[in-house]
């Protein structure tokens, strides 16, 4: 610290932190692109080529982006059109729609949307007029009236491709994957999809009328390309405007990384999930803990976000019950020893209590029937017990068949770690039968 | 209310005038001379006679069909009455192909001889509207050499001036005029005579003319022979004027002078009958300042050719009668003349002559400038005359005219610069080719299918069915080509063809809509279109050419009364449909699937499969399309045909696919630039490869732990199902085998749902929680071989 103050060039310690808060939070919340795709260099050419043959040469194509959550689909996509951009002939030329399965849900708004996104004639302002039929037939007209060489080729970006499939027979695949195997308007048919089965999920018609490329994005990273993408995560550029708080910045993050304990944090998340985003999630955790009287990230931090990443939240919320409710919850547990997991009711519950209760000859826990009603309601409430089935309405509350929705080890976990909680409970809890 | 005009119908007598002129024994029919049409509940009564030229209804109310009556006759009950016609065709029905041959253009309102064999030339008396009158073209309009050559074969039609008109719209039923009772009806018939007669009714008086010209059989023969002036071909061999002829209203002081003492009377009437329905006098919206001079211009030649050919006619009576003095023209052409300047002046309904008089000239000169024709029809019956210019572009309206495109690109596509952009662009499913091998039989029969139906002109159904990517759309368009190549050069009749796709539309009923717009431009609503398509089918409509229609995935019409389907069948059934509908879909067994009896019969046993093309075939498309362009090794291409179902798209697909990766791999100095085996294997493996063995690689350890949970809990249980909470249970042992710390519910949780996402494993909803079951959507055994590989 006392260094920093020496260069006149430094910025105050505040002001560095936000710089560096306000740079990796780019980088880890706002899906700022790499530089260069990590991992997936070929699937990156292969896509550049592809959409680049249709914006140069006006070829129609479609294609598949396949890789599991997290895995930089969109990221993969988002780089490529970058690079699309910057061939002049691409940038000028290049239509773009983007759709999404979970915003348009049926084909109605997806035309409206297409229209919308392409200002086709038919829009004026920001509304397209016409019915869905006049819209489609509309749509397809304009398509059908380009032609390779001369029409402006649209790109088609289909995020959550296989929720499409499940539009109304497939009516908008169908034409989009008609037109791109017809000498009609050059369009590239781009869809992004995390299901491996996709393409089971299309009609025989609309199966034939896909070129069925697929691109899998499908990384195995070693521990040691995780950890380095970690280390490139964190790590400050050299155009970070105080040099110096960078160097200690980065120094601070490579001794980070070989901490052991660190190391087993990361190999824990790492035999957990590949995916980046979760690890994205973990380090924004340690991040917010960075300030200006500690302007690195301790071991302790990552430990602790681990800690608050795994938290199971079940087991967290046995934390909040009242005793009665607690008791509740092991008698179900002992009930489902017994009888193997078959649904029980309150009375049975209840008959449970009462045995644990008559052993224990103790009346502390002698609550009426209306409060352990109201105390099996409120468990029902956390969603902790469900009905069997859900036409409740004819049986009496008090012989509905219920499940219960906790592992036997999420209960011990939280009786451990319950306040306070009274020994006979606990030792009723671990014996083997009620 | 305007609606209400052109809603409403006329009902129309029919009834022979004087004695049969003769009896044919054989046919039981009696001849006549002529036909009286008198609308109900108006007195006028229109004669038409044998030659002269006559409006027949047809699909479009705003242009009827035009002919000429060659005989009339009526069988003895003197229920039905007929008429034999000569066709003419007008402008816009004339295909665009033969529009060319003319050379030069045409005026909108020409009508030319039509000489299809395929067209009914027996009509209903009934569907006659009125009679038109018609002229050869003049000289003056530019005409081809050829025609302009042979001066008296032409007749030059008196200027439409209000006399004429006059007389037209009164035709020769002069005598039996009284004036007029019930309003609507008067309404009605002065909205038909607008509507229907927007070309009309300068009537008898030049038809006459003209077929006094017509009948020397000379001149007509060689206007439908002489080749100098038919290399239009048949259908093209007289070009005839129409003259647009409005019944108007206003009758200028002069016309009194041409010798008809009724006139005035007339005009009192006409406008009585229509001032009190049209505020203003409907009028098509007045000339543009260049048509009235265009057409004023027209007048003087033709009135200088008059004079010339006047003493051709043969028709003197007529003649005299209802051509104009010159003076008379003359004058009114100054009036054109004048009308320019006071075009803009918007003249509302009064009695003052003058203006009445103006208005009715630019009605006269109106319908003749091609302009105003597709306006027609609001224009005359808009009483205010507003233009449709005046409508601000901007306004937040829904476009109706906005036209279907994708802006063009600003750069052209660079071409193919080598051999395999050249092979990947000829292998690309869009690339039309030249012709399509392996499909010769099929070609060849739906060719003589349809060709008999247009031919006979019959209708008839086919049903046509192949799994995808055998060929049969581009089969039947390709038949379509061809039979569309060979009308336009005149050896089969001419027709239409007209395609709908039961997947570009929103709903089965949606069809009705596209048909109708696609055979006649119209818009209609589903229900409104399958009653217009009813009409059309099932009624004699004159001069009707045979429809081809191409029904692509059939099975996506179906509805629950099957009523689409069933109509589409039924109507080539109908004797005079001429309606030939081709039919594609996936499944060879559809109509006994999923058709009612009744639909079924229908489609009758004309059936075509398509069979999944063979390895042979398929080397035979690539190679044609490939067309000597030299882009692939030779065992290179034997390779794709091992892996392929007969779907030539796909086939196609991986030739191109292996173009791609040939070119984007590193240049390998042995290599001959062209596509090898490695690179069709490589295409191959990305197009088949199933994921799911990579996938399980590439999945985190927990989650590879979790798929061997499910498999040991499947082995324990015997079933290949389980919950969640019996998988987890699995998991912690293995874990503890394997060392790791055991993970939590929570955690464990989304691991299965991430192999849920990916459909690794198929998940009941996650609020089932720890509750929900897991099976697995690999084979068991592809999960070990995966996890085994490491």
């Amino acid at each position: 610290m006392s260094k920093r103050k020496m260069q006149p060039a430094d910025l105050p310690a505040g002001e560095c932190v936000s710089q560096l808060q306000e740079m990796l939070r780019q980088r880890l919340c706002h899906q700022q692109l790499p530089d260069r795709p990590e991992g997936v260099e070929a699937q990156h050419k292969h896509l550049l080529e592809l959409l680049k043959r249709t914006s140069v040469h006006g070829e129609s194509n479609s294609v598949l982006i396949v890789g599991p959550r997290g895995a930089g689909k969109t990221m993969l996509l988002k780089c490529v059109l970058r690079d699309l951009q910057e061939e002049k002939e691409a940038e000028k030329n290049l239509l773009q729609v983007h759709l999404n399965g979970l915003l348009q849900t049926d084909d109605r708004i997806a035309l409206k949307e297409i229209t919308r996104q392409l200002h086709l004639e038919n829009v004026v302002g920001d509304k397209v007029f016409g019915s869905f039929a006049e819209n489609l037939t509309f749509l397809l007209e304009a398509l059908k009236k380009g032609d390779r060489s001369s029409s402006r080729p649209v790109l088609f970006v289909l995020d959550e491709f296989d929720l499409f499939a499940a539009h109304k027979n497939q009516t908008l695949l169908y034409n989009l994957l008609d037109v791109s195997q017809s000498a009609q308007a050059p369009i590239a048919v781009v869809g992004m999809t995390c299901r491996l089965d996709v393409l089971e999920l299309l009609e025989k018609r609309v199966k034939s009328r896909f070129s069925h490329r697929q691109i899998h994005l499908l990384s195995n990273p070693t521990f040691a390309e995780y950890l380095g993408r970690v280390r490139t995560r964190l790590g400050l550029p050299d155009h970070f405007p105080d040099s110096r708080f960078a160097a200690d910045w980065n120094a601070s993050v490579e001794t980070l990384c070989e901490d052991k304990s660190v190391e087993e944090v990361l190999r824990r998340h790492f035999h957990s999930s590949k995916d980046f985003r979760s690890l994205h999630m973990l380090l924004m955790l340690c991040l917010s803990r960075v300030s200006v009287a500690k302007p690195w990230i301790r071991p302790a931090d990552l430990l602790e976000a681990s800690r608050l990443s795994f938290a199971d939240g079940e087991a967290n919320m046995l934390h909040g019950l009242s005793i009665l409710e607690l008791c509740l919850i092991i008698a179900m547990k002992h009930l489902n020893d017994v009888y193997e997991g078959e649904p029980f009711n309150l009375q049975m519950v209840h008959n449970e209590f009462k045995k644990f209760l008559q052993r224990k000859s103790n009346s502390m826990y002698n609550f009426d029937q209306p409060v352990i009603l109201k105390a099996f309601e409120h468990l029902q409430q956390l969603e902790m017990i469900r009905p069997v089935d859900s036409s409740s309405a004819k049986t009496q509350r008090e012989f509905q068949l219920m499940r219960l929705m906790l592992d036997h080890s999420q209960i011990m976990e939280a009786l451990q770690k319950y306040p306070q909680c009274p020994t006979e409970v606990k030792q009723w809890a671990m014996s083997a039968f009620g | 209310r305007m609606k209400y005009f052109t809603r409403l119908r006329v009902r129309r007598v029919y009834e022979w005038r004087g004695k049969p002129l003769s009896f044919n024994r054989k046919l039981k029919t009696y001849e006549y001379g002529s036909l009286a049409i008198s609308v109900e509940g108006l007195p006028r009564i229109t004669v038409i006679k044998i030659g002269q030229h006559i409006l027949i209804e047809g699909e479009d109310e705003d242009n009827p069909y035009v002919a000429k009556v060659i005989r009339l006759f009526g069988d003895d009950s003197g229920k039905q009455k007929k008429a034999v016609v000569q066709w003419f065709v007008r402008v816009f029905e004339v295909p665009l192909s033969k529009l060319k041959l003319l050379g030069r253009e045409p005026h909108p309102q020409e009508i030319f001889y039509y000489q299809g064999r395929s067209c009914d030339d027996e009509v209903d008396a009934g569907s006659i509207l009125k009679p038109v009158q018609s002229e050869l073209a003049p000289a003056s309009s530019p005409p081809p050499p050829a025609l302009a050559s042979r001066g008296p074969a032409r007749r030059a039609l008196p200027t439409p001036d209000l006399t004429v008109m006059r007389r037209a719209a009164q035709g020769e039923a002069r005598g039996g005029r009284a004036t007029a009772s019930a309003g609507k009806a008067r309404a009605a018939e002065a909205e038909s005579l607008h509507s229907s007669t927007k070309l009309s009714a300068s009537k008898c008086l030049s038809a006459k003319r003209r077929n006094a010209s017509a009948r020397t059989p000379g001149v007509r023969k060689k206007l439908e022979l002489s080749s100098e002036c038919c290399r239009e071909g048949s259908l093209l061999s007289c070009c005839i004027v129409l003259w647009p002829i409005k019944l108007q209203t206003g009758i200028p002081p002069q016309s009194k002078c041409d010798g008809c003492p009724a006139v005035h009377v007339d005009r009192a009437e006409v406008d009585n009958e229509i001032s009190p329905m049209l505020p203003v006098i409907a009028t098509p919206r007045g000339s543009k300042r260049k048509s009235a001079q265009l057409v004023s211009s027209r007048i003087r030649k033709q009135l200088n050719l008059l004079d010339n050919l006047q003493d051709l006619n043969s028709d003197g009576e007529d003649e005299e009668e209802f051509v104009p003095s010159k003076k008379e023209l003359q004058s009114s052409e100054e009036e054109e003349e004048e009308e320019d300047e006071e075009e803009e002046e918007e003249a509302g309904l009064d009695s003052d002559d003058d203006v009445v008089y103006k208005k009715g000239r630019r009605a006269a000169a109106g319908p003749r400038t091609p302009r105003s024709k597709p306006r027609i029809r609001s224009s005359t019956r808009t009483p205010q005359r507003t233009p449709n210019r005046k409508i601000t572009p901007g306004t937040p309206r829904t476009p109706q005219c906005a036209t279907p495109s994708i802006p063009s690109r600003s750069l052209p596509a660079r071409q193919p610069a080598n051999v395999l952009e050249e092979a990947r662009t000829r292998l690309h499913v869009s690339s039309v080719p030249e012709s399509l091998p392996c499909r010769e039989q099929e070609f060849q029969d739906i060719y003589s299918f349809v060709e008999s139906k247009i031919e006979d002109g019959t209708g008839g159904c086919m049903y046509i069915s192949g799994v995808p990517g055998t060929g049969k759309t581009a089969t039947v368009q390709e038949v379509m080509r061809c039979l569309q190549h060979a009308a336009d050069v005149d050896e089969i009749p001419p027709f239409h063809f007209i395609e709908i796709n039961g997947m570009k539309m929103t709903d089965p009923h949606q069809a009705y809509v596209q048909i109708l717009q696609k055979l006649t431009g119209q818009k209609a609503t589903a229900d409104h279109a399958a009653a217009l398509l009813e009409k059309r089918f099932s009624n004699p409509a004159p001069r009707k050419e045979t429809t081809v229609l191409l029904v692509d995935e059939l099975d996506l019409l179906w509805t629950r009364k099957q009523n689409v389907m069933y109509n589409l069948f039924d109507w080539p059934t109908r004797r005079h449909a001429r309606l030939v509908v081709l039919t594609i879909a996936n499944t060879m067994d559809l109509p006994e699937r999923i058709m009612i009896n009744r639909v079924a019969s229908r489609l009758g046993l004309t059936r075509m499969s398509f069979q999944p093309y063979s390895f042979k075939q398929l080397q035979q498309i690539i190679m044609s399309r490939l067309n000597k362009v030299k882009a692939f090794e030779e065992d290179a291409l034997q390779l794709v045909w091992a892996a392929l179902s007969g779907d030539a798209r796909r086939c196609l697909d991986i030739c191109r696919t292996a173009t791609e990766i040939c070119e984007h791999s590193p240049a390998d100095p042995s290599a001959t630039g062209l596509v090898e085996v490695g690179h069709v294997m490589e295409a191959l493996n990305e197009m088949f490869s199933s994921a799911y063995v990579t996938a399980i690689k590439c999945a985190s350890l927990q989650e590879q732990l979790f798929l061997r949970a499910v498999i040991a809990e499947f082995r324990r249980l015997g079933l290949e199902e389980a919950t969640f909470q019996q998988v987890f249970v699995q998991h912690q042992a293995l874990c503890r085998v394997e060392g790791l710390q055991p993970i939590s519910v929570s955690e464990g949780l989304a691991v299965c749902r991430r192999l849920g996402g990916c459909r690794l494993l198929l998940l009941e909803p996650s609020r089932l929680g720890v509750l929900q079951r897991v099976r697995l959507n690999v084979s068991q055994d592809d999960v070990l071989y995966a996890l085994k590989a490491d």
